[in-house]
């Protein structure tokens, strides 16, 4: 199981935009001639990083830069990233489509790559010459389709419609016969590009399930980019984040796609007048937040780490720009990675008065027995003057990570994620 | 811990000649159904079905024979001018047929090539064999008019060059194989190419004896007759119609000759080929 059967060092690719024009050809000329003259090609120096929000002066962009990773032998990596990340640039670097401008990879056994399920796939001939076709394609020898022909056909459920032109299906059963002949490849590693997002329920699951025994029960690896958070932390033993052409992020599975769908937290909660995305009237500012907690007789202050079930204490200073007092509100929201609501404190409810006064002023928030499960949560601050309107409001700007313990005393947890947000005491007996 | 042997590595270096013919034997199943689409589903939901490949020759042939013999009154000497000009247009529609279909082989591919790997080379391969399919049943209709003048007491017969024929067919194939690489590679980033093959090929079936015998051009333009006796695609129609219907040259020469030019095409063609396979999909 630790052997590296994938090794990518220093991979980045440079590509130019705008259109091809006599512009190019200059360009070409220019490189033709440095390379003559034994010179480093000149472009490679001024490629920019690849913001595809942000405008550029350079005509090159780095689509990928420096990306390094090793990959262990029946792992399953997940690539997530926004659009434009570089994760598709990446798998058709990896699956021979394009080629790299620096850098290398470095595999032991065979690659296939599914970044589009049916390619190949012609309209005027049947299912089964398609079956063919597509296994041909995607390296597999006649014989070896053969074989496993009567497999292909039962797992894609279009035995019916097998001697019939494929322009005749329904997308969808064009897409499960064309992954049916994919999921019977025998790569030693697989990549696999959002191909999941098609077909009904069923076929969803069915696909998932073949995916998992792929690289279970067969051993074999995996390299898989989706947009689908559950389908990453269904399949995936570990996760890499790429973000403008850089990996960003490599480990485990929850921690990435944390990371990945929480890129924008805070990471210094002593300091938030430094987030620039803020809503409100900024009469006043929240200055910091932080997150204390008594656990067992300890207290652990200032940490933003809280135990499961121990009384947490949240110190709030807002920066005040009117001066006088004036009474406020201040709400919490607890979210959690995937931006579902956990939990809402507010002074509004429990009437407790709030008020703000002079240069700074200090709120402290108490909540005994703080029974979250150990995941990681997002606040989202907001403040608002009563009778008048929101002053600050901070969305998802402070990560909080709460730490198992033995809540019940008895060593044992519930684990799995649909177990839900809190852990609260019970009893049961015979009645 | 690491080993630090790799079986496969991909890098962006580029090995000029690197044709990796072990590669292209693995994936010859590819190659065959790739043959096998090609020729299959060409005439799909026609009625005359692969008549057409019958018919399209046939009718340039009747056409050519109006317009050029009767009309325009060039002499095919003994040879029925009909036969004249379907050896001419059979040998012709295959050197087309290889050359236009290799020709737009990045940018016709570019969607399955952009999605999944295998040797590039099997695409334009798999276009020469699936025309030389092609080839072979114009050739058998060639052969059934061939026998009905040869029996009706026309001035042909096959002479001990016969042998020849194959490697001839093998040269208008390497040939629009070779042409059709160079020009596909370069046609990924300028489309100008693609423009000048459209009638380029028009204008290159007049320069190459398809519908007149060589003497006489060099009887009517004897200054401008280098263009078509060093024009190889003209040597090669030639010495077929030399071989099949007695009439023209035949100098091994010239055959070298033209061996020598196809060679060339095919080492260019394969060389720009290799060259651009890589990455053309980032330009196309």
């Amino acid at each position: 199981m630790s052997e590296v059967i994938l090794k990518i060092e220093n991979l980045s690719k440079q590509y130019r935009l705008g259109t091809i024009g006599t512009g190019t050809i200059r360009d070409d000329l220019k490189r033709w001639w440095y390379k003559l003259r034994g010179k480093e090609d000149p472009f490679l120096k001024i490629g920019e990083t690849n913001n595809r929000a942000l405008k550029g002066t350079s005509e090159y962009v780095w689509a990928l830069k420096d990306i390094n990773f090793e990959v262990k032998k029946g792992a399953v990596l997940g690539i997530i990233g926004k659009n434009g990340a570089g994760k598709s640039t990446l798998l058709k670097i990896l699956s021979k489509i394009t080629s790299p401008t620096t850098g290398s990879v470095k595999f032991n056994g065979r690659i296939a790559s599914l970044l589009e399920v049916g390619t190949g796939f012609h309209p005027e001939m049947t299912g089964k010459e398609n079956v063919f076709l597509n296994g041909a394609i995607l390296g597999m020898t006649k014989a070896e389709i053969s074989e496993k022909y009567d497999e292909i056909v039962a797992f894609s459920g279009c035995e019916r419609y097998i001697d019939t032109p494929v322009k005749r299906y329904s997308s969808g059963m064009t897409v499960r016969l064309a992954f049916a002949v994919a999921a019977f490849l025998e790569p030693d590693i697989l990549i696999i590009d959002e191909v999941l997002a098609v077909g009904d329920a069923e076929f969803q699951k069915k696909a998932i399930g073949k995916m998992q025994d792929i690289s279970k029960g067969e051993g074999r690896t995996v390299l898989f980019v989706s947009h689908d958070m559950a389908a990453i932390q269904n399949l995936c033993t570990q996760v890499m984040v790429l973000e403008n052409g850089k990996g960003t992020y490599q480990g485990s599975v929850i921690e990435g796609i944390d990371f990945y769908l929480k890129g924008n937290y805070s990471k210094d909660h002593n300091n938030l007048l430094k987030i620039k995305n803020r809503f409100g009237d900024k009469t006043s500012l929240f200055k910091s937040i932080s997150f204390s907690c008594e656990y067992n007789g300890k207290v652990y202050l200032n940490t933003n780490k809280i135990y499961s079930g121990s009384n947490v204490f949240i110190d709030i200073v807002l920066k005040n720009r009117i001066k006088t007092k004036r009474e406020i509100y201040i709400a919490m929201d607890f979210l959690d990675s995937r931006n579902i609501p956990v939990m809402n404190i507010s002074n509004q409810f429990t009437k407790k008065n709030l008020y703000s006064e002079g240069e700074f002023s200090k709120i402290r928030f108490e909540i005994p027995n703080f029974n979250f499960r150990a995941m990681n949560y997002f606040v989202t601050l907001w403040g608002e003057g009563v009778g008048t309107s929101c002053f600050d409001h901070l969305e998802n700007d402070v990560k909080i990570e709460v730490i198992e313990t033995d809540f019940f005393g008895t060593g044992s947890l519930p684990r799995a994620k649909q177990h839900g947000y809190f852990l609260l005491h019970n009893d049961c007996k015979n009645i | 811990m690491h080993r630090e042997k790799w079986l496969f590595e991909i890098s962006p270096k580029n090995n000029l000649f690197s044709l990796n013919l072990k590669e292209v034997w693995k994936y010859r199943d590819l190659l065959l159904l790739f043959v096998k689409r090609d020729v299959v589903t060409v005439y799909k939901q026609t009625i005359l079905g692969p008549l057409w490949y019958l018919i399209q020759p046939l009718f340039t042939s009747v056409i050519f024979t109006l317009i050029f013999n009767n009309m325009a009154n060039i002499s095919t000497g003994s040879v029925p001018p009909f036969l004249f000009n379907l050896s001419g247009i059979t040998l012709w529609n295959y050197f087309k047929s290889c050359l236009s279909g290799t020709s737009n082989t990045f940018t016709a591919n570019a969607g399955i090539f952009g999605k999944v790997y295998f040797p590039r080379v099997i695409m334009p391969i798999s276009v020469v064999i699936s025309n030389l399919v092609r080839f072979g049943i114009q050739l058998l209709i060639f052969i059934a008019f061939y026998l009905y003048y040869y029996f009706n007491g026309a001035d042909i017969s096959l002479n001990r060059y016969t042998i020849l024929l194959p490697i001839l067919i093998l040269i208008m194939g390497g040939l629009g194989l070779g042409l059709g690489m160079i020009i596909s590679s370069m046609v990924t980033k300028y489309r100008d190419l693609k423009v000048l093959v459209e009638f380029g090929i028009q204008l290159l079936m007049y320069i190459s004896a398809v519908m007149y015998p060589v003497a006489y051009f060099a009887e009517k333009l004897p200054e401008y007759v280098w263009i078509v006796k060093y024009n190889p695609l003209a040597v090669v129609i030639e010495m077929v119609r030399y071989i099949l219907l007695n009439t023209g040259t035949f100098s091994s020469t010239m055959l070298f000759y033209t061996l020598g030019i196809t060679f060339i095409t095919l080492f260019l063609g394969i060389v720009v080929f290799n060259k651009v396979e890589k990455s053309f999909i980032d330009t196309v």
